[in-house]
C-alpha cells in the first residue's frame, strides 16, 4: 500500500440482477477492504431479511429504498487499494493480500515515499451503477468519468437489451477499456460452451461499436471465482482474474498529451497591494503538456501569446499536464475570462455555434425540438436551441430511426444544436472534456441531457 | 517526511499523477467551480481533519487571493475546547473570515429544544442552526468535508448535492452529474452542498495531512483523558454528559479518529503520538471510522440517510 499510486476509475454496468453490486462486494471482501463492523452489519441485515447468505450487494445498496426493493437505484462509490507490483510473477491474489496485510507495517515508511515507488499500486474508485432501465441516467453519471467499464452478463440469460444499452453507452462515452464479465458461471456448471457462446454473441453485435479494448472474463461474483483469485472451477479459462486485469490495464496513454486544452475556470486577481498586478488564469489541464514559453492561442478571440509561468500554491512548475489544477500567467495582457479556452497553437479546436452531437436524454419531459435549454460546456454557460433530431438509435439493433421526432427519457440520438455564443469545441472522440456538454432545463434547473460532440461549425 | 508536495512533477518522466495529486487536482477544480458558479458560498469548518484538508485545498485553489467565501463553524457548545482553540488559530493565521453559528443561540431563541437525560446530544439540533444560518446569510453553496467512504448514504451522494428550500436532500431524485460538468443552477432559497473530497478515503486524508505537514487538533494524538465506557465506546467525561448507573470514569490513553460533538464522539485507545504512528494504527484497524467513534450512526440502519434528508451535513 504505497503512498503514491495511480488512481483508476471503474464503473459497473449491465442488466438488473446480473450481479453488479454483488461483484463489487466480492471485490471489496476478497481484497480485505471491508472492515469488521461493515461486514457484521451486512451479515446481520442479510440474516434479518432472510437472504440465506451474506448478501454482499448490501455493501453498496446503501439507501433505505434500495434495501427494501433489493435493487440499486443510484450510483454508489466505493474505494480500495492494492499493492500488487506490476508484473509480479506471484500473481495478483498474493499481491493484493500482501498489500493489505503489509499496510500497517509499511505505513510509517509510506510518508517518506518518493516518486521512485510510484509504480507500486493502484487505488480504485468503483462506481456501482443501477441496472434498471428507469435509472439509466444514474448509470451514465457513474460511467461518464470511468477509465474502465465492467459490463456484467448473466451466464444463464446471455446478452440482453440492457447489456446492449450499457455497452453502447460505454462506447458512446468512450470509456477506454471494457470488461465483459460473464457472471453466475456457477449456475451453468462453469461451462466453457456457455461462456463462449455469449462471447460470440456479444462480439458479433459489438462489431459496430467503437470499442478499442475489450476483455471477456467468466466469473461468479457470489462465490468469488475469477474475481480476485483465478478459479479452479474453470481450468479452460487461461486469462487473468478480474482484479489482476484491473491492476494491469494501461491507462497512462489514454489521455491526449499532444494538443493543449485549458479551459479557463477562474481569473485570479488578488485585490491586495502586494499582488496588485497579478493576473492568473486558473483551471484544470484537459489535454497536452504546458511549459513556460509554450505558444498558445486564446479562444474564441484567437489572440496568440506565450505562457509566462505556471503557478501553484507550492511554487512555479516546469510543466503541467492532465489533470493538474494550475494557474497560468501569460506574456501578454489579453482580456480573458471564465469560459475562454487556452489551446496549443498547432491543432486548435473549433470555435462554433452549430453542433452535431449524440445526446442521451435524462428527463421525464421529452426533448423539445425547437426548444431552448441552458448548455454547460467546459467552463462556459450559454443557451442552446435544439434544432432537430436527426435520428434516434435503437440500442438493441443499433438501427437509426430518422422519424422519431424527439427523445424520451433514457433515449439516445443524434441532435443538431445552435448555441447562443460561440463554443470552443473538439469532437468528443478526441477529447472528453472539450467534446462534452450538458443541457439544463431552465424552468426546473434539472440536468436533462448529456451531449457528445461529433462535429461543429 | 522528505519530499515537498511538488517534488514529484518535475522529476517524473511520464506524465502521470499519483492518486493524491489526482484527488487534490479534482478538489481544487470543484472549489473553483463553486466560486465561479455561486454568489454566496461558505465553507463549513468543524475543526476536524477533513475540514482542515478543505482549508488547505482552498488555499491551493485561491491564493494569492483571499478565499472568495467565509468560513462557518456550527458550534454545538459541546465541542472539544482544544478544537475551538485550534479553529481560532487557524482562521487567524490564514486571515480568513469566520462566522460562528451557535446551537446555544438556537436553544435560547426557542428554535430548538434541548434534549434531556444521559443520552442527550446536540448533534441533531445542529441541523436547524445550520439551515437557519444558511438562510440568514443567504448562502447558496456550502462546502462540506464529507467523504463517500464514511458511510453508505454518503457513498450515494453527488459532489454538488442539491437541497430544496427546506434544506432537504432527496436521495431518490438526484440530478445526473456527468463528467466534471457540475450543474450549480438553483432558485432562491435553495442551496447546494458541495463535497470536494468526496472521493478521498480516511487514509488519503491522513496521507495528505502528512504530505502537507498540516497541524491537527491535539485530540487526534494519544493523550491521557478521563473516559467512561458506554455502548462499546469510550466517551470523555464532561459537564455535558450525565453518567448512567454503573458507568465509572477512568483514565486511559486515547485519541480521536473523528471530531464531532463531545456527546456523540467516541475515543479509541491509542499510544500514537506522531502522525506516522496514527497512520500506522489506522492502516491496521479493522473497524471503520464512524463505526468505531460515532454514536449518531448507530440509531438505525439508515440513521445518516434520515439525518441528511433533513438537512444535516
Ligand atoms: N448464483 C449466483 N448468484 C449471483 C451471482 N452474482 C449475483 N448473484 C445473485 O443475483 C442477485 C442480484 O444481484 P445484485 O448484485 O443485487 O444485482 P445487480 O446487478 O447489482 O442489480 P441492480 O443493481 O438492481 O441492477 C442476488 O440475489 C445475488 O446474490 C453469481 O455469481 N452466482
Ligand atoms: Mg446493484
Amino acid at each position: 500500500m504505497p503512498a503514491v499510486s495511480e488512481l483508476l476509475r471503474v464503473a459497473t454496468a449491465g442488466s438488473v440482477d446480473d450481479g453488479k453490486s454483488t461483484l463489487i462486494g466480492r471485490l471489496l471482501h476478497d481484497t480485505k477492504s471491508i472492515l469488521e463492523d461493515q461486514l457484521a452489519h451486512v451479515a446481520e441485515t442479510s440474516e434479518r431479511r432472510g437472504d440465506g447468505y451474506v448478501n454482499l450487494a448490501l455493501l453498496t445498496d446503501g439507501l433505505r429504498a434500495e434495501r427494501e426493493q433489493g435493487i440499486t437505484i443510484d450510483v454508489a462509490y466505493r474505494y480500495f487499494q492494492t499493492g500488487a507490483a506490476a508484473g509480479a510473477a506471484t500473481g495478483v491474489a498474493t499481491g493484493a493480500a500482501a498489500g493489505v496485510a503489509a499496510g500497517a507495517a509499511t505505513a510509517a515508511v509510506e510518508l517518506d515515499a518518493s516518486a521512485a515507488s510510484f509504480r507500486g499500486g493502484r487505488k480504485f474508485i468503483i462506481a456501482d451503477t443501477p441496472g434498471h432501465e428507469q435509472y439509466t441516467r444514474n448509470m451514465v453519471t457513474g460511467a461518464s468519468t470511468a477509465d474502465v467499464s465492467i459490463v456484467l452478463i448473466d451466464a444463464r440469460h446471455g446478452v440482453s437489451e440492457q447489456t446492449r444499452r450499457h455497452a453502447y453507452i460505454t462506447s458512446l462515452l468512450r470509456i477506454p477499456h471494457l470488461v465483459v464479465a460473464i457472471n453466475k458461471m456457477d449456475l451453468v456448471d462453469y461451462s466453457q460452451d456457455a461462456f463462449e457462446s455469449i462471447v460470440a454473441e456479444f462480439t458479433d453485435w459489438a462489431t459496430r461499436l467503437a470499442l478499442s479494448d475489450v476483455s471477456f472474463i467468466p466469473l461468479s461474483a457470489l462465490r468469488g471465482d475469477n474475481v480476485v483469485e483465478r478459479s479452479d472451477s474453470m481450468p479452460w479459462y487461461q486469462g487473468p482474474s478480474l482484479l489482476y486485469h484491473l491492476e494491469h490495464v494501461v491507462i497512462a496513454t489514454d489521455r491526449d498529451m499532444d494538443d493543449v486544452r485549458f479551459p479557463v475556470q477562474w481569473v485570479v486577481r488578488p485585490m491586495s497591494d502586494e499582488h496588485h498586478d497579478y493576473r492568473g488564469y486558473a483551471g484544470q489541464v484537459a489535454a497536452g503538456v504546458i511549459r513556460p514559453g509554450s505558444e498558445v492561442l486564446v479562444l474564441p478571440s484567437g489572440r496568440r501569446t506565450r505562457v509566462a509561468a505556471i503557478d501553484t500554491y507550492d511554487g512555479e512548475l516546469e510543466l503541467a499536464f492532465p489533470t493538474m489544477s494550475v494557474t497560468l500567467r501569460l506574456e501578454d495582457d489579453i482580456d480573458i475570462s471564465r469560459g475562454d479556452l487556452i489551446a496549443g497553437a498547432d491543432e486548435p479546436p473549433t470555435v462554433a455555434r452549430d453542433l452535431e452531437a449524440m445526446v442521451c436524454w435524462m428527463s421525464e419531459q421529452p426533448m423539445r425540438p425547437g426548444g431552448r435549454y441552458a448548455i454547460h460546456h467546459t467552463t462556459r454557460a450559454a443557451k442552446a436551441i435544439v434544432d432537430r433530431l436527426e435520428y434516434r438509435v435503437d440500442v438493441n439493433t443499433l438501427e437509426r430511426d430518422p422519424d422519431a421526432g424527439t427523445l424520451e427519457l433514457n433515449e439516445i440520438g443524434r441532435v443538431h444544436l445552435r448555441s447562443s455564443t460561440p463554443l470552443v469545441v473538439d469532437p468528443y472522440a478526441r477529447n472528453r472534456t472539450t467534446g462534452s456538454f450538458i443541457l439544463i432545463d431552465e424552468a426546473t434547473n434539472d440536468t436533462v441531457g448529456a451531449g457528445m460532440i461529433r462535429s461543429a461549425r | 517526511m522528505t519530499p515537498g508536495p511538488q517534488a514529484h512533477v518535475t522529476t517524473r518522466s511520464t506524465y502521470e499523477l499519483s492518486h493524491l495529486q489526482a484527488l487534490e487536482a479534482e478538489a481544487i477544480y470543484i472549489m473553483r467551480e463553486v466560486a465561479a458558479q455561486f454568489e454566496r458560498p461558505v465553507l463549513l469548518f468543524s475543526g476536524g481533519k477533513d475540514s482542515i484538508v478543505l482549508m488547505r485545498l482552498a488555499e491551493k485553489a485561491f491564493r494569492p487571493s483571499r478565499f472568495p467565501f467565509p468560513v462557518m463553524h456550527v458550534d454545538t457548545g459541546h465541542n472539544f475546547p482544544e478544537v475551538i482553540a485550534f479553529r481560532d488559530q487557524l482562521v487567524e493565521r490564514l486571515g480568513e473570515r469566520l462566522i460562528v453559528a451557535s446551537v446555544q443561540d438556537s436553544i435560547d431563541s426557542g428554535r430548538v429544544r434541548e434534549e434531556t437525560g444521559p443520552r442527550a446530544s446536540r448533534n441533531r439540533l445542529q441541523t436547524t442552526t445550520l439551515l437557519d444560518a444558511i438562510a440568514q446569510h443567504g448562502f447558496d453553496a456550502a462546502f462540506g468535508g464529507a467523504r463517500r467512504d464514511e458511510e453508505r448514504a454518503r457513498a450515494k451522494e453527488r459532489v454538488f448535492s442539491f437541497r430544496d428550500d427546506f434544506g432537504q436532500w432527496d436521495p431518490k431524485n438526484q440530478r445526473p452529474e456527468l463528467w466534471a460538468l457540475y450543474n450549480g443552477r438553483i432558485r432562491r432559497g435553495e442551496h447546494v452542498r458541495v463535497f470536494p473530497i468526496s472521493n478521498w478515503t480516511e487514509m488519503d486524508v491522513w496521507q495528505y495531512l502528512a504530505q502537507e505537514r498540516l497541524d491537527v487538533p491535539s485530540i487526534y494524538y494519544a493523550h491521557t483523558r478521563e473516559v467512561f465506557a458506554r455502548d462499546g465506546m469510550l466517551y470523555a467525561t464532561s459537564p455535558h454528559i450525565e453518567l448512567l448507573d454503573g458507568e465509572a470514569p477512568f483514565a486511559a490513553s486515547v485519541r480521536y479518529r473523528t471530531v464531532g460533538d463531545m456527546t456523540c464522539t467516541g475515543a479509541v485507545r491509542s499510544t500514537a503520538t506522531t502522525l506516522a504512528e496514527v497512520v500506522a494504527e489506522i492502516a491496521a484497524t479493522r473497524i471503520t471510522e464512524r463505526g468505531e467513534t460515532r454514536a449518531d450512526d448507530r440509531v438505525s440502519d439508515a440513521a445518516m440517510e434520515d439525518r441528511k434528508r433533513e438537512g444535516y451535513f
